[in-house]
């Protein structure tokens, strides 16, 4: 059982028909002992950075996470999600984020379209069972303005894209997996790499 | 790299998707789900559907079928056509649409933007402009269906949508609308111009060169067809063929089923 933390308003309906057709059983849940429980946690992504930690913090789920986590319970971060692992977010200000992974989240440069919208290409930075059976130059669809960035560790960075530099697009240490787009949302090569992260937990 | 991208939308009224010729004779065409499946098979890279009738008739956003819609897709797709609340916006993005787009509520009420770019993030919240030219490039936004003026100058609605928190912007050429004549390339590169979020081309599609014009030309990020993908007049992948043959970047991957 994946257990999706169910923190805010967004679409997160898409994600869970997703794992449905990969027989990938989820419940939306904010109750500590079912995240326990769980086999796998998902952290979508959902308005922004210090909304979505007022509200996990709210919810009290701040410290079951990070208890989780540290255990070694596989959590998939998506869009915002996926951010909220870093420990700095200077989205409208600048916010503690939950710190799993070094870095930040800053806002992608004005010489370029912000919000980043649509389909990108990922380009391999390590060789990771997360990017088996994808097609030659795989496109993801992304909906996002800010990136992370900062001092990240290079060696947890698997796939970028490239839009007015370079934007961290799958990240992995150990059992924390961050997708910076919507793999619901991006068609065979989404559900393939949801696919392929459900191979991790299984 | 970034794509163009190519997304059909459907005019849905009544639980069924129609399209009309500036918005008059409206004829039934499809179930919006089937329909929906189809595109995605096809290899479009968003989809839009617009409650054409709501603003007028107070309709209900039709939610199951944006439920139906979301269960048998995994590309984006947008909702509009009567939004007028904040809860009106939390129901849609909650039965499975990933964008929400604004129109005559907008204009009456510029608050809602900004309110909504707060709670869900401005990449949900798209502004869709119905513009007509009434001088020689001047542009005014309609409401209500392209029925009722509001004397609004379009390129400055646009600056004040992205200024509210608009995340992207969808214009809609009435004049073009339903002709197949071509996207107004002018009015187009003039809103794509005037902001720094993306930019989705409506109104006017015929063939396969008008969406390779107002891709380069138009400078648009997307562009948007109703009927001539309904009626088969173009398919998905010869499009994509002819654009990625004219150099512009598309998603060419065929989707998964």
């Amino acid at each position: 059982m994946i257990a999706i933390i169910d923190y805010g308003a967004g679409n997160i309906k898409s994600l869970q028909f997703a794992l449905d057709k990969l027989k990938l059983e989820s419940e939306l849940t904010t109750d500590p002992q079912f995240i326990r429980d769980a086999k796998s946690i998902i952290l979508p992504g959902v308005g922004a950075f210090k909304d979505a930690m007022d509200a996990l913090n709210e919810l009290d789920l701040v410290s079951v996470l990070k208890q989780e986590i540290s255990a070694g319970k596989p959590i998939l971060g998506i869009c915002l999600g996926m951010q909220l692992f870093y420990e700095q977010g200077f989205e409208d200000g600048s916010w503690e984020g939950l710190g799993f992974l070094k870095g930040s989240v800053n806002r992608i440069t004005d010489s370029v379209k912000v919000p980043h919208m649509g389909w990108n290409t990922l380009t391999q930075h390590q060789d990771s069972s997360l990017l088996h059976n994808l097609t030659d130059n795989p496109s993801v669809y992304f909906v996002h303005s800010y990136a992370v960035g900062g001092n990240l560790e290079k060696d947890t960075l698997v796939a970028s894209a490239q839009y007015g530099g370079t934007i961290p697009a799958i990240v992995k240490k150990g059992n924390i997996v961050g997708m910076q787009f919507h793999p619901e949302k991006s068609g065979k090569t989404g559900i393939q790499l949801l696919k392929n992260y459900g191979g991790l937990i299984s | 790299m970034l794509a163009k991208r190519i997304i059909p939308c459907l005019d849905v009224d009544k639980g069924r998707v129609v399209k009309g010729k500036k918005f008059q004779n409206i004829q039934d065409v499809a179930d919006p789900v089937e329909l929906a499946k189809r595109y995605n098979e096809a290899g479009a890279d968003e989809l839009v559907f617009y409650d054409i009738t709501a603003s007028n008739e107070e309709r209900d956003i039709f939610l199951d079928v944006v439920e139906n819609v979301a269960k048998e897709i995994a590309i984006p797709f947008t909702v509009g056509g009567g939004i007028r609340t904040v809860d009106d916006i939390h129901k849609v993005l909650r039965s499975g649409a990933d964008k929400v787009s604004i129109n005559s509520a907008a204009v009456q009420n510029p608050e809602i933007i900004k309110e909504a770019a707060l709670k869900f993030g401005s990449q949900c919240i798209v502004l869709s402009i119905d513009a007509k030219e009434v001088a020689a490039n001047n542009w005014l936004v309609y409401i209500n269906g392209g029925r009722k003026n509001t004397g609004i100058d379009a390129i400055e609605w646009a600056k004040r949508g992205e200024n509210l928190g608009a995340g992207e912007i969808v214009i809609n050429a009435i004049d073009a609308d339903g002709e197949k004549n071509g996207y107004n390339i002018a009015l187009t590169k003039a809103i794509a111009d005037a902001v720094n979020i993306p930019i989705v081309a409506s109104g006017g599609a015929g063939t396969i060169q008008h969406f390779a014009d107002v891709l380069t030309e138009g400078a648009a990020d997307a562009a948007l067809a109703a009927s001539v993908f309904h009626y088969e007049e173009i398919s998905i992948p010869e499009l994509k063929n002819y654009l990625e043959s004219e150099a512009i970047t598309v998603r060419s991957e065929i989707e998964w089923k």
